[in-house]
């Protein structure tokens, strides 16, 4: 069962603004039956060019619902150049969190507003008009990037958790890798960009030791102890302790409390540290 | 805080009660009898007997001898056993037949073989039928030379739709290949005498019959060759290390002798529970579909797909009554595909996404069945209401509101 926050429990069980505005000045319809959520989203502007009326008619799950009852209440009252930025980790946030594998249902909220605002405008749907990547759940570069971008994604697991593509037949993966990879390139030159997560493992064995030798060994010298890098294997990291470390008690918690968290903070955050038996 | 509703639980295929005489067998082996069933003495030894005991209290249940029943510790492992087993009795063969619907316990199991051999195991996966049936046919022609092993569920965990096991393991004997059935669902709902069959292998899981949960049988064919997965010490014969889960196979034991008993309950009371059910929700609720076929299937379970909406939040409805049950839908697996057995028979999205599965035991009163016939046709409006494709259904104009992928 999913871990659901009681505001999208709540949202769920009693959703607001349910149905259907018959004189809509804008309408936002996204996904389909076959992609198992669909949100078409109503809005209707007042005189002074506010929504001052949102509804929606959601086929989905609890978050899919949720998102839906969430958003029509977050942009009644404001002007669409106001409602359009809203993203959707505002929705989620809103919502107290959505499951990460759930982010899905916040990213249609907030396309279904974009499409209502751009049917109303009479333009094509901004995110439409990219390359479909995934065929499965017709998901364009577009839509990809703009998740990596906004949310930060650094895999292909979360690329699908945000935005579903890649979650059908997988044959997109490559493509989305491919995406990803250049969108992270491009965020590096950025002045808060994370180190670059595609190392040769020689890069990683040189950056381990450098740590080692810098930080990690003199903190361990300082109680008796030492380590050394046995082996590199993908992101596990073999390592062998010495001195006091091999007899220490708290040497599994040395390990990865201290050990993994420095070498994730510094060279890699997925490596995984593993002691040699 | 709110009374909670009473727990209606109608998802005995997921998991099971453990039943109270089982918890009373098995109490006295979690204190005072604590030996070592492997240990020479006599405090041990006496653990040992009740353990014999078990054995042939499961053996009796499908009809085959105690010597045939290699305790292990779930279902999935006596699956990996099985099929493992199979291949390493025929290492020059790299076939595999079993089907597109089995439990993943198999159906992931195949898949990695095939990738850990670097597609060297070939494995054929049966086709089925939109009421889930197999084509005998079709698997007849699956067989090769190169079969080692056919893997076939006897029942099927999502509709219940029984596979002709029995009539395939026939073929397969004929063919000079070993025949597994992952058999978790069947044991204790339908008729199974081993003795009169030709299957070599099958699976029993001891929670889905009200034994406790992380205890499992694999029978092995007096004669069938065998290789242990798990290699240790000298218990069950050599063919599974490591020291036996007495109170859980003691659990496992007298709930075998439970569901011989009610064998006849299951077959007649609770089926008319499971009818009753279907036919109260099928006849209220329009655009609802039975998943499956209608005849050949286990008496206790019914998947019914309501068009238009989505399955989990049919199910957080019903949680909401306290009525439990589980759904193929995407999203209650993690996965955003509806359930591959549906997708196999070719529901349609429109369904599949909305599936229910709804799995009784002996414990289900037709009080339940009656609060549940009650409360779903509320929940359905509810959520059509809110659903975009409800009203427009009626229109003609079904799925793909502006959607770029194809709604079948």
């Amino acid at each position: 069962m999913w871990e659901y926050t009681d505001k999208v429990r709540e949202h769920f069980m009693n959703p607001r603004n349910v149905g259907e505005i018959p004189d809509a000045d804008g309408i936002g319809e996204v996904g389909s039956l076959a992609c198992g959520d669909a949100l078409k989203l109503f809005i209707k502007l007042g005189p002074d060019g506010k929504i001052a009326d949102a509804k929606f008619k959601t086929f989905g799950c609890a978050s899919a619902i949720a998102s839906s009852s969430a958003l029509t209440e977050m942009i009644k009252g404001l002007t669409l150049d106001q409602a359009e930025k809203i993203s959707n980790e505002d929705i989620a946030q809103e919502l107290g969190g959505l499951p990460k594998e759930k982010m899905h249902c916040s990213v249609m909220g907030r396309e279904a507003l974009e499409a209502a605002i751009a049917n109303y405008r009479g333009i094509p749907i901004p995110m439409a008009q990219g390359e479909v990547v995934c065929e499965c759940f017709g998901v364009t570069d577009l839509e990809i990037r703009r998740a990596i971008h906004e949310s930060k994604l650094k895999s292909v697991e979360e690329i699908t958790n945000f935005t579903k593509a890649g979650g059908g037949c997988g044959r997109c993966h490559e493509r989305l890798e491919e995406i990803l990879r250049e969108e992270r390139q491009e965020s590096k030159a950025e002045p808060a960009a994370e180190p670059a997560k595609k190392l040769t493992n020689i890069q990683k064995i040189k950056m381990i030791e450098e740590l080692f030798e810098r930080e990690i060994r003199p903190a361990l010298r300082k109680d008796g102890g030492d380590i050394e890098l046995v082996d590199l294997d993908g992101d596990f990291v073999t390592v062998a302790l010495r001195g006091a470390c091999v007899t220490c008690k708290k040497s599994k918690l040395t390990l990865k409390e201290y050990v993994e968290k420095k070498l994730r903070e510094q060279v890699l955050d997925s490596l995984i540290v593993e002691e040699a038996r | 805080m709110a009374d909670q509703p009473p727990v209606i639980y109608l998802d005995n295929n997921a998991t099971t009660k453990v039943d109270p005489a089982v918890l009373e067998a098995m109490l006295p082996y979690f204190g005072e009898l604590y030996g070592n069933p492997s240990s020479m003495h006599s405090f041990g030894g006496q653990v040992g007997r009740t353990l014999a005991t078990a054995r042939q209290q499961v053996a009796s249940l499908i009809g085959a001898t105690a010597e045939e029943i290699v305790f292990t510790s779930c279902g999935t492992e006596s699956d990996s056993t099985a099929i493992l087993a199979a291949l390493q009795a025929f290492p020059e063969k790299r076939h595999i037949v079993t089907t597109r619907v089995e439990h993943p316990a198999v159906k992931h199991l195949c898949e990695h073989l095939d990738r850990l051999t670097g597609h060297k195991h070939r494995v054929t996966k049966l086709p089925v039928d939109r009421d889930g049936l197999l084509d005998l046919e079709q698997y007849e022609a699956a067989l090769n030379d190169d079969t080692a092993v056919v893997s076939v569920m006897w029942a099927n965990n999502e509709t219940g739709v029984l596979f002709p096991v029995e009539e395939m393991a026939k073929i397969a004997k004929s063919r000079g290949v070993l025949f597994h059935t992952d058999a978790v669902q069947a044991v204790g709902k339908i008729p199974i005498n081993m003795a009169e069959s030709a299957i070599d292998l099958l699976s029993i899981s001891g929670h889905k019959l009200h034994a406790p949960k992380g205890v499992g049988a694999l029978y092995v064919r007096k004669g069938a060759p065998f290789a242990p997965l798990i290699i240790g010490g000298h218990q069950e014969k050599g063919r599974r290390g490591g020291t036996e889960n007495v109170t859980s196979i003691i659990g496992l034991g007298q709930a075998c002798e439970l569901a011989a008993a009610r064998l006849e309950e299951e077959n007649s009371r609770v089926r008319q529970l499971r009818d009753k059910l279907e036919e109260g929700l099928l006849s209220q609720i329009p655009n609802a579909i039975l998943n499956g076929h209608k005849e050949q299937r286990l008496p206790n379970t019914t998947n019914i797909s309501f068009e238009y909406v989505e399955g989990e939040s049919i199910l957080l409805h019903l949680d909401q009554y306290g009525i439990c049950a589980s759904s193929g839908s995407a999203c209650t697996s993690g996965s955003l595909e509806p359930s591959h057995v549906l997708r196999a028979m070719g529901v349609p999205f429109t369904a599949a996404h909305g599936s229910v599965r709804l799995s009784l035991s002996v414990f289900n009163t037709e009080e339940e069945i009656d609060y549940v016939i009650a409360k779903m046709p509320g929940i359905i409006a509810k959520l059509r209401e809110m659903s975009p494709f409800w009203q427009s259904s009626h229109q003609g104009s079904v799925g793909g509101t502006g959607c770029r992928c194809e709604c079948s």
